[in-house]
């Protein structure tokens, strides 16, 4: 057996509060596809941040080629070879395709000068060599989400790296560009580079990965080959415990409609949108990372103003031109950029809770810290949220607990219509039981909940009904009865009926 | 076709042409080859005080103590020249590009080091230096009797029919053009202002390319510094009092983007050029010099209407036809 | 933490001591800073500990301080407004020409004003309105406004303000107690309880902590940015109703530079130019710091001009302390 290429051991990393990494190893091989397996929170992307010299170990040792080596900037570990392809596709918008692929290893002439033709000429041949249909000349903001994400890759390519990290590169891409993709994975193992693939598709790791490792709470708990390991061996190692996750039963008594959404559309986001959802009902929007779905419900919370469509709440025609409006109405959205957009971070948490109640608890424009306490506290409580005090900045705690926040903030306004964008994104496992549990209960008190998620078994688990989008546009609407997780799948997806089979 | 039909640079030089041929028509004199020499020789010192302030914003950041640089820098080396005339111009001008240069530095390290954000490091410093040309003057004007011929007439002198302070203008654009668009120093001024977190993962370190459009400014400030002396033949401490936003407004007007990320050499030179020639077209057709400022004024917030008309993101692109035909 | 119990918990209010919190504050150091300058204005010069020396070291703070009350609520959002000297300049200049046409002491007062409103509500649509951002905005109506002032008066005055208008500028409700003092330490007060006591005052931090997630949480955001942008108009306004009255005329140039001394005010006062933090205990002290320090510095014949070292420094130096200090800490552990 050969020696690996490069050697993660011991290594510690910890946050105020949060110990993210304790005492990992890791070894990638030349020419190997090593799969990173783990839930949200569980590491991976501190280990990542490690690995390109973003973050530096409190603890622990990091061996390329058989040398100890350090990462103090993230310039060193491109230097050394060490390059990732992002979650997010980090990119430049305002610069042209071919410099997206060539900033920071530009190629020069005799003068130390930046060659633009060589780079656009190179570029243009990573491109083409991966099919890609993308113009190296143009500007990067032209481009979607999707081929974005493609230049991603052609950037990792062009460096000459040895060590490639993947994370999670597949997330907003479709079948076919995934397929795409495996292919040129094949292409960097054959060149003898070592991969480190991060996923938590199960389907895709078994397609391209050689080995595996298992990320739990910060800690290795296991390794090996793919090929000798059962698929549920995995999952009970990433878990913990067993896999089948225990959605509450639905026993809300479903009414008449109480919000209708006809024909919604924006220009360069999503066309068309219809759909509605009930009193005491749960209405689930799946679809691929990037379908349009949030885009969509931006719209109806008055984020983004549509460019034709009606929306009717309780039969009044509701026109929201700003989020207040829509509260005021009563819709109340939960984003899924929880950091950005959810919380404010640097306040306490009762301040997050009071914000859109605060006419309720104010006299006549003043404050009265007791009633907000009182509220806050009120709806903190139903939610069981963890903290030590109502003061507490929401910024120190956990992405579940903040969570708790935001959805508390909605309650005490007391809403019609909860939208919940990607509710249990990124946290625990133990909170994510909590919000599913707790959107049961606001169905049975006769709330109507939209959620959109990107998970089969949450969708599928607590939706009455699910409305599939891709591409901007809405493909389905389907009754949750005996409904099989590959049919959403390939609706979301647009793979043919026969194909798939 | 169509992008060059977007760029705003286009837009500006017909706008300026535009009012150059506007004034010709009533005082033909003016579009003389000899008066638009002078319109730019008048104008080459705030060109290269926008393009080392584009640096700056480029990298999200701004320099308001360019103007008190100037000052301090110019107040400085027309106090060395009066005190020591042999020693030669050319050194001077190195020394004043070193003292404006390190100027900038510790407006530099200050946003790198301690992440202070420019514009409190900025305002600081604008009344720091302005107050020590002060203090090194005692308060007192260096005039022209006190300076030595040569440094009043080296960038009086002609060559290929320009005034030197011109082609300092020149070589200044030139150079800063190559910085901007063919070394890697340049390109992370852009990269660091269009998305810093993504600038850090392709290696570039943020607060030291801050440091060093900085410390651009301040070398650029400072070269200013003797020529503003020696172009008005007189150094005070109110020398540019005010300039630091008309610099800034030059910019922007020239479509360099307060956000970061965005702008362009032909730009921020069109921008200064526009002020340049609007200031001396009013006298021409008999407005009074104090329309200027309002002039000035109105025409920032014009310019910065149409670019942020033109930079509105449009949102996400989802539908496969909002997409370009690649 | 010990609160992992699922039985019937309490969340207490909050874990901190509000005393200690208090004595660590920006603004207890303010405060030392002060005293300090005080007590060496003291010994430095025998003429400073005299009820009218301290009644005139106010006028050097309570125009700039005005205006920097309500610059403290548009810097918290996250803008900021470099226009207020100008507007000065543009609402003066068009009292002069009220004046011109026999307008009485409340005309005067209502077109100064009237006219601060007037530009503030012009920024703020501007950057409301049209999303433009605010730095930009009001370096360009910076120019705007003064430059309108320049085209009315050009190298101009105007003179000759009734002596009961001089009386804003130059009167005194008791004693030494000079009207200007008495308006600064009123809207202190006001904009005290309208910052830190109203639902707008919340509001204001939202947004300056987290303007998207302050507007997901339905928050008007630019209403409330719109109302900022005419408040700061509303002070630059009575501002130039105090200036002018004090100083007897107008010229086009009057009040040049006020901007920047206001934003320091603003910034010395710990407010962050990032937005999201600050006080207008902070903001009335760092007013009574830069007041007491030119005051000092005048007192021993130091010009105008270097004193403006000493207000840069202090800005940089008070910020960078904290800074410095919390690397050492940390390069300690």
């Amino acid at each position: 057996m050969t020696d690996p290429i490069l050697t993660l051991s011991g290594i510690t990393k910890s946050f105020p509060g949060v110990r993210a990494l304790h005492n990992v190893s890791l070894e990638l091989y030349a020419g190997q596809v090593t799969a990173l397996i783990g839930e949200n929170g569980a590491g991976k992307s501190t280990l990542v941040k490690t690995l390109t010299g973003i973050y530096q170990p409190d603890a622990g040792e990091i061996f390329l080629g058989g040398g100890a080596i350090t990462l103090p900037t993230a310039h060193s570990a491109s230097e050394l070879g060490i390059t990732a392809i992002h979650q997010e596709t980090v990119l430049f918008d305002e610069l042209s395709v071919a410099e997206n692929i060539y900033l920071g290893h530009t190629p020069t002439n005799r003068f130390g000068l930046i060659d633009w033709q060589a780079m656009r000429r190179e570029a243009q041949a990573t491109l083409d060599s991966m099919a890609a249909g993308i113009d190296a000349s143009i500007p990067l903001k032209e481009l979607g989400i999707a081929k974005k994400h493609l230049v991603a890759v052609a950037r990792a390519l062009s460096v000459d790296a040895q060590v490639v990290i993947m994370d999670e590169p597949t997330a907003a891409l479709s079948q076919k560009e995934i397929e795409e993709l495996y292919v040129l994975v094949d292409l960097l193992k054959a060149d003898g580079k070592a991969i480190l693939f991060i996923s938590h598709k199960f389907d895709e790791i078994y397609r391209i990965a050689d080995r595996y490792t298992v990320f739990r709470d910060g800690e290795m708990v296991g390794k090996g080959m793919i090929k000798d390991t059962p698929q549920s061996e995995i999952v009970t190692l990433m878990v913990g415990r067993s896999v089948d996750q225990i959605f509450p039963p639905r026993t809300a008594a479903i009414g008449e409609t109480v919000l209708e959404v006809q024909g919604l559309s924006h220009p360069t986001e999503f066309d068309d949108v219809s759909f509605s959802v009930r009193k005491g009902e749960i209405l689930g929007f799946y679809g691929l990372v990037g379908a349009g779905r949030s885009e969509v419900m931006q719209a109806v919370f008055g984020m983004t103003r549509p460019s034709s469509g009606t929306i009717t709440l309780e039969g009044a025609t509701v026109s929201p031109k700003s989020p207040a409006d829509a509260v005021e109405a009563g819709i109340v959205y939960v984003p899924e950029e929880r950091g950005k957009q959810g919380v404010i971070t640097g306040e306490p948490i009762f301040k997050n809770v009071s914000l859109p109640s605060l006419r309720k608890t104010s006299k006549s424009g003043f404050l009265r810290m007791a009633e907000e306490f009182a509220l806050a506290r009120t709806y903190t409580e139903r939610l069981d949220l963890r903290a030590s005090s109502l003061s507490q900045n929401v910024s120190t705690l956990s992405g579940g607990n903040q969570q708790k926040v935001v959805i508390a903030k909605w309650l005490a306004t007391l809403p019609k219509v909860i939208i919940l964008d990607e509710p249990t994104k990124g946290i625990d496992i133990g909170s994510k039981a909590a919000v599913h549990e707790f959107m049961g209960e606001l169905v049975a008190q006769g709330l109507s909940v939209i959620m959109v998620s990107s998970e089969l078994p949450e969708v599928l688990g607590m939706s009455d009904r699910i409305v599939v989008m891709r591409e901007g546009l809405v493909i389905d609407t389907l009754e949750n009865k005996g409904l099989q997780p590959e049919t959403l799948v390939r609706l979301a997806a647009g793979i043919a009926e026969e194909k798939a089979a | 076709m169509n992008r060059l039909l977007k760029s705003r640079e286009l837009w500006l030089a017909l706008a300026i042409l535009a009012v150059i041929v506007l004034v010709t028509l009533r005082f033909p004199r003016f579009s003389q080859p000899a008066n638009l020499l002078t319109i730019f020789n008048d104008t080459s010192i705030l060109m290269m005080l926008a393009l080392g302030q584009m640096a700056v914003i480029l990298t999200r950041s701004i320099d308001l103590s360019m103007a008190s640089n100037l000052a301090l820098t110019g107040m400085i080396v027309a106090l060395t020249n009066a005190a020591f005339p042999f020693v030669p111009v050319p050194l001077l001008i190195a020394g004043c590009v070193v003292v404006g240069a390190a100027l900038g530095a510790f407006n530099g390290v200050l946003v790198w080091k301690l992440n202070i954000p420019p514009i409190v490091v900025t305002l600081g410093t604008l009344t720091i230096f302005r107050g020590l040309a002060f203090v090194a003057s005692g308060g007192t004007w260096v005039n022209a009797s006190q300076m030595s011929a040569d440094f009043i007439q080296l960038q009086r002198g002609m060559f290929l029919g320009l005034p030197i302070l011109s082609w300092f203008a020149i070589v200044v654009a030139l150079l800063v053009y190559v910085l901007m668009t063919r070394t890697p120093w340049g390109r992370a001024f852009y990269a660091i202002g269009v998305n810093p977190v993504a600038a850090v993962y392709t290696g570039i370190d943020v607060g030291r390319t801050k440091f060093l459009a900085f410390v651009l400014s301040g070398a650029l400030s400072g070269l200013a510094g003797y020529l503003y002396v020696s172009k008005y033949v007189i150094a005070s401490t109110e020398s540019a009092g005010g300039y630091e936003l008309t610099v800034v407004a030059a910019c922007v007007i020239g479509g360099v983007s307060i956000a970061g990320g965005i702008g362009t050499v032909g730009g921020a030179i069109l921008g200064a050029l526009f002020l340049g020639v609007v200031n001396n077209a009013l006298p021409v057709i008999g407005v009074s010099p104090f329309w200027q400022m309002a002039i000035s004024g109105a025409a920032i917030l014009l310019a910065v209407v149409l670019n942020a008309s033109s930079e509105r993101s449009k949102g996400r692109i989802i539908l496969k036809k909002a997409e370009v035909a690649a | 933490m010990s609160d992992t119990t699922v039985t019937a918990r309490q969340l207490p209010d909050r874990l901190d001591n509000p005393l200690k919190s208090a004595v660590l504050s920006w603004e207890s150091l303010l405060v030392l800073v002060a005293l300090g300058i005080f007590l060496a204005n003291s010994f430095a010069s025998p003429y400073f500990l005299n009820a009218w020396s301290l009644s005139d070291l106010t006028f050097n703070f309570t125009e700039k301080g005005l205006i920097a009350l309500a610059m403290a609520l548009v810097i918290i959002t996250g803008e900021i407004d470099l226009s207020v000297a100008s507007i000065i300049a543009l609402a003066s200049t068009l009292m002069g020409l009220a004046l011109q046409y026999g307008a009485d002491t409340p005309t005067l007062v209502a077109v100064g004003v009237g006219v601060g409103v007037l530009c503030g509500a012009f920024n703020g649509f501007l950057v409301t309105g049209l999303k433009l951002p605010s730095i930009v905005v009001t370096i360009g109506t910076m120019s705007l406004f003064r430059g309108v002032a320049f085209i009315i008066l050009g190298d101009q005055s105007f003179k000759g303000y009734p002596k009961e208008f001089s009386w804003f500028g130059q009167g005194y409700v008791g004693w030494v107690i000079s009207f200007e003092l008495v308006l600064f330490l009123v809207a202190a007060v006001i904009f005290y309880v309208l910052l830190h006591r109203t639902v707008f005052g919340r509001q204001v931090f939202a947004i300056g902590n987290n303007a998207t997630a302050a507007r997901f949480s339905g928050v008007r955001v630019d209403r409330i940015k719109f109302v900022l942008f005419c408040l700061t108009g509303l002070m630059s306004g009575i501002a130039a109703v105090l200036l002018t009255a004090r100083l007897g005329s107008t010229r086009p140039s009057i009040a040049e530079g006020f901007e920047l001394d206001v934003v320091t005010m603003v910034v010395l006062g710990g407010v962050s130019i990032l937005g999201g933090a600050g006080s207008i205990i902070g903001v009335v002290l760092a007013a009574l710091i830069i007041g007491l320090v030119t005051f000092g510095l005048g007192l021993l014949n130091v010009p105008g001009i270097v004193m403006t070292i000493f207000t840069g420094s202090l800005l940089i130096v008070v910020i960078a302390l904290p800074i410095l200090w919390k690397m050492w800490k940390e390069r300690r552990a």
